[in-house]
């Protein structure tokens, strides 16, 4: 059952629909609909900047987290409207400005959002700054009748005296609640209490998603705004322009400007196909520096050399190598993960302008902050003369994270004196991008005589993703994204270690969708895999039976065990594969059924996921996560590869990266488990158990033991 | 001078007759529904209907729609009302939804042909429709809810 579809219709008809409140603003420049600031504006009761009501009752509720499609809009929405017991047929949705004193993530303190921590950093301070409201409207309601407050309760919209049932709706009590004190410690709901949480409300953006009437950074229109499209160098990194010879991009009708910034040469032109023939008319000479020396073979033949010494310890229990050279069992195995590149949907792109006092700047930014800062640094404005408007997203991943795209808008629009948008095709897309470091991997573990692990070793070669960034906490030598996913092993193994080799060839890597999980939880429960068939053990039961001080993980793996009928007969050929694993605050269990066919196509047949993300505020939409994490994790396992050669991503576009399509993907059946613990996320816990899921069910029906990615079909 | 009626309505357009429908749709006509993905017809984002036909307007010269009918996402139903358009909003088949213009007029343009389309037909007519959210699983029971919606009679 779906609640409140009525509320979306009602609200569309008025213009002010929830959704369309974000976008009125892209027509101008100015008419951004900045979130309600101020507590003295007359007839607004603003009691914080994440909530107003208007006296004709209208809450504005400003949502701080991009909505990259991971339904923040709707989320944000569902926890401040519960608390605040307002009436879902009666409130918009702004996003908010970059400013992060008002609107950082109070956990980080920045206004830039990846890691899946939407609900989780914030649902607690949006509860408390909505029932904060909500208890100012009971003191008003109360005080207008003259009865004691704890007589009257709230409906949605309404403040309600229970002994008689007399009502006053919100809005005709903004001005007695605007004068009132803010409560510092109000009374939050108890979750029986919840109205919409927990509900499955249809998500506030569909309407304009499914009209073409959402605005993209793509869709951004600026009176007098310019389009532009930069020519990059052939390499990754590293590159610098020694000569540019714009002469023939000048002479064609429509190119206005050529300049020269940071990632390149900008085309700047009248039009997006123009500026794309500008580009490709110009004659520039690069200085491609250390990186055309670097290819894909190289990278992982010096990773395979490196791998032999030891690294930094990341986690150290026991004595290892004492385990190992004990004389029982050992096993030993390498695996390998390569480059991925985000693809997002709408390739990277954003509008500047660039004036003398001011700065305005519209993007699909997971990082409005870090965009109003580059902003600042580029124009040598204060960060408050930059004001950023946060599109819709297509798509995030962690892509939009970055500020690269930011540079490029800023600096051509700062170049160029007007309105500029800056689009990137979708080989610039894919060959520049932040990729997911590549890694190669060295598993040992020695087991004892009923085939249990004594000791479990994990090497891991690659790039620190902090590291490369400069970003590193301080005293701390192991970058936590390079082994998020293989140091919080959750199996009970007397002697552990997991450390890891710093090698860094100057690709630039990012956060990618899970990042660290998403290829070190292929590994480690591949090899948990590999120990639980050399032990003549049921992987289920294997992983089970050392999971005795990991309960939610066992309790996932249980549950998607249970669902998918774990050890019931499976068509000929067919194998099933299991895997769990911990990341952004949430567990995730994923048994999926796969085949091997003619040529050697992998079929998959069926993903049963089992999620606890502690509470699930829209579990609909918990579902869309998981079902949307399976194919993002399916298709990085399937296809997924940027390769190097001399410098340069030799992928381009979707026929060399290919995507997975609608033909090829099995439905994704999602059981939550409520297990009532604090918020987890969920756009990243979706897909680090999948790949490994995937590859023991093709080791389970074939044989074949899976330890590179993409799985290369030939070999099976 | 290149003539075409989009949207119900006759347009003029004075561009370089090999400039794909795409941007003419987008940059002239600022109809923004219909997104740039990939520039070489492997993605379906810009998928428009051309005399009912679904295309990829990202290579088709704006030539080619010379004379005919182009309907892009803005003018599928005046009022977002297309039966694929509702059974999307019912299953919220949207997530990033940057994909679902190019989804939807794929989508609308199969139950034009078929109006119970079975899942092989599904998978045909829109294997060449990429979501990188993964929304796949909810298009194929939204285009099964929108064939029944249409059997039931649409508004």
């Amino acid at each position: 059952m779906k609640a409140a579809p009525v509320g979306r219709r009602a609200l569309l008809k008025g213009g002010l629909a929830v959704g369309a409140g974000l976008t009125i603003g892209f027509q101008l420049p100015a008419m951004r609909a900045r979130a309600p600031s101020a507590q003295s504006t007359p007839g607004v009761f603003a009691p914080n900047q994440w909530l107003s009501i208007d006296r004709d009752g209208l809450v504005t509720i400003t949502n701080s987290v991009p909505e990259m499609g991971q339904g923040s809009l709707t989320t944000t929405t569902i926890i401040i409207a519960d608390e605040l017991d307002a009436d879902w047929n009666r409130i918009r949705v702004s996003q908010a400005p970059a400013d992060p004193k008002r609107y950082g993530n109070p956990v980080t303190g920045s206004q830039s959002y990846g890691g899946s921590r939407g609900v989780r950093d914030h649902m607690e301070m949006w509860r408390k700054s909505a029932a904060a409201a909500r208890e100012m409207l009971r003191q008003a309601a109360a005080a207008e009748w003259g009865v004691p407050v704890d007589t009257v309760d709230t409906e949605p919209g309404v403040v309600v005296h229970r002994p008689t049932g007399r009502k006053l709706a919100y809005g005709q009590l903004v001005d007695r609640a605007q004068a009132l004190a803010v409560p510092q410690n109000p009374k939050l709901k108890t979750p029986d209490q919840f109205r919409y949480i927990g509900k499955n409300l249809h998500r506030i953006d569909a309407p304009e998603k499914v009209t073409g009437r959402g605005i993209y950074g793509m869709d951004v229109q600026v009176p007098g705004m310019l389009v532009a499209s930069v020519e990059r160098p052939p390499v990754v990194s590293g590159a610098k322009v020694v000569s540019v010879d714009a002469t023939a991009a000048n002479a064609i009708p429509g190119v206005k400007h050529v300049v020269q910034v940071t990632n390149g040469v900008a085309v700047v032109a009248d039009r997006f196909p123009t500026a794309l023939a500008g580009r490709r008319a110009l004659k520039v000479t690069w200085d491609l520096g250390p990186m055309a020396q670097v290819s894909s073979p190289r990278i992982s033949s010096e990773y395979a050399a490196l791998a032999r010494q030891p690294g930094l310890a990341a986690r150290k229990e026991g004595d290892v190598e004492r385990a190992l050279s004990a004389g029982g069992r050992t096993l030993e195995a390498a695996y390998e993960v390569p480059f991925l590149e985000h693809a997002c949907m709408e390739p990277m792109n954003a509008t500047a302008h660039v004036m003398p006092d001011a700065c305005v700047i519209w993007a699909p930014t997971q990082n409005p902050g870090g965009t109003q800062a580059t902003a600042a640094r580029i124009t040598g404005l204060p960060p408050e003369k930059v004001a950023v408007n946060t599109t819709l997203l297509g798509g995030g991943f962690g892509r939009r994270g970055e500020v690269d795209f930011i540079v490029d808008a800023v600096e051509t629009a700062k170049a160029v004196g007007a309105p500029v948008k800056v689009m990137w095709s979708r080989e610039d897309d894919i060959q520049h991008g932040f990729y997911r470091p590549a890694t190669y991997n060295v598993l040992r573990a020695a087991v004892d005589g009923s085939g249990m692990p004594t000791a479990w070793s994990h090497r891991i070669v690659g790039p620190g993703i902090l590291a490369q960034k400069g970003r590193m906490p301080a005293n701390i030598a192991v970058d936590p994204a390079a082994v998020a996913g293989a140091r919080d092993l959750p199996y009970d193994i007397p002697n552990l270690q997991v450390d890891w080799v710093n090698k860094d060839f100057g690709v630039p890597v990012g956060f990618w969708r899970s990042v660290g999980s998403s290829q070190n939880a292929f590994i480690t429960e591949s090899f948990i895999d590999e120990l639980a068939h050399l032990a003549g053990k049921d992987p289920f039961e294997y992983r089970r039976a050392l999971l005795g001080k990991s309960p939610r993980h066992r309790a996932v793996l249980e549950l998607a065990a249970a669902r998918a009928k774990w050890g019931s007969p499976l068509p000929a050929g067919r194998g099933r594969g299991i895997a769990v694993a911990f990341s952004y605050g949430s567990y995730a269990a994923h048994v999926i059924e796969a085949s091997v066919v003619a040529d050697g196509v992998v079929r998959v047949h069926r993903v049963v996921c089992a999620i606890d993300c502690g509470i699930a505020v829209n579990p609909d939409q918990v579902k869309a996560q998981m079902e949307g994490g399976a194919v993002y994790a399916l298709t990085a396992a399937l296809y997924g590869q940027i390769t190097i050669d001399r410098g340069g991503v030799q992928q381009s576009n979707f026929h060399n990266y290919p995507m997975m399509r609608i033909s090829e993907t099995p439905a994704v059946e999602t059981h939550i488990l409520d297990s009532g613990a604090a918020p987890g996320g969920l756009g990243e816990p979706g897909v680090p158990s999948v790949a490994p899921a995937l590859c023991n069910a093709i080791f389970a029906g074939t044989g074949k033991r899976i330890r590179a990615l993409p799985i290369r079909t030939g070999a099976l | 001078m290149i003539t075409l009626v989009v949207n119900g309505k006759p347009q003029r357009v004075d561009v370089n007759p090999d400039l794909p429908l795409l941007w003419v749709i987008r940059e002239d006509l600022r109809l923004t529904g219909t997104k740039y993905g990939c520039g070489m017809a492997l993605c379906g984002a810009c998928t428009v209907h051309l005399d009912g036909t679904p295309i990829r307007s990202c290579v088709t010269p704006i030539s080619a729609a010379a004379g005919k009918m182009v309907t892009t996402i803005e003018g599928l139903s005046p009022q977002g009302t297309h039966p694929v358009q509702r059974a999307w909003q019912e299953l919220d088949v949207p997530q990033c939804g940057f994909c679902q213009s190019g989804q939807i007029m794929s989508a609308a343009a199969l139950l034009a042909q078929k109006a119970a389309p079975t899942d092989d037909d599904i998978n045909a007519a829109m294997a060449g429709n990429i979501c990188r959210c993964g929304t796949y699983q909810r298009i194929r029971a939204a285009i099964h809810r929108a064939a029944a919606l249409k059997k039931g009679g649409a508004r």
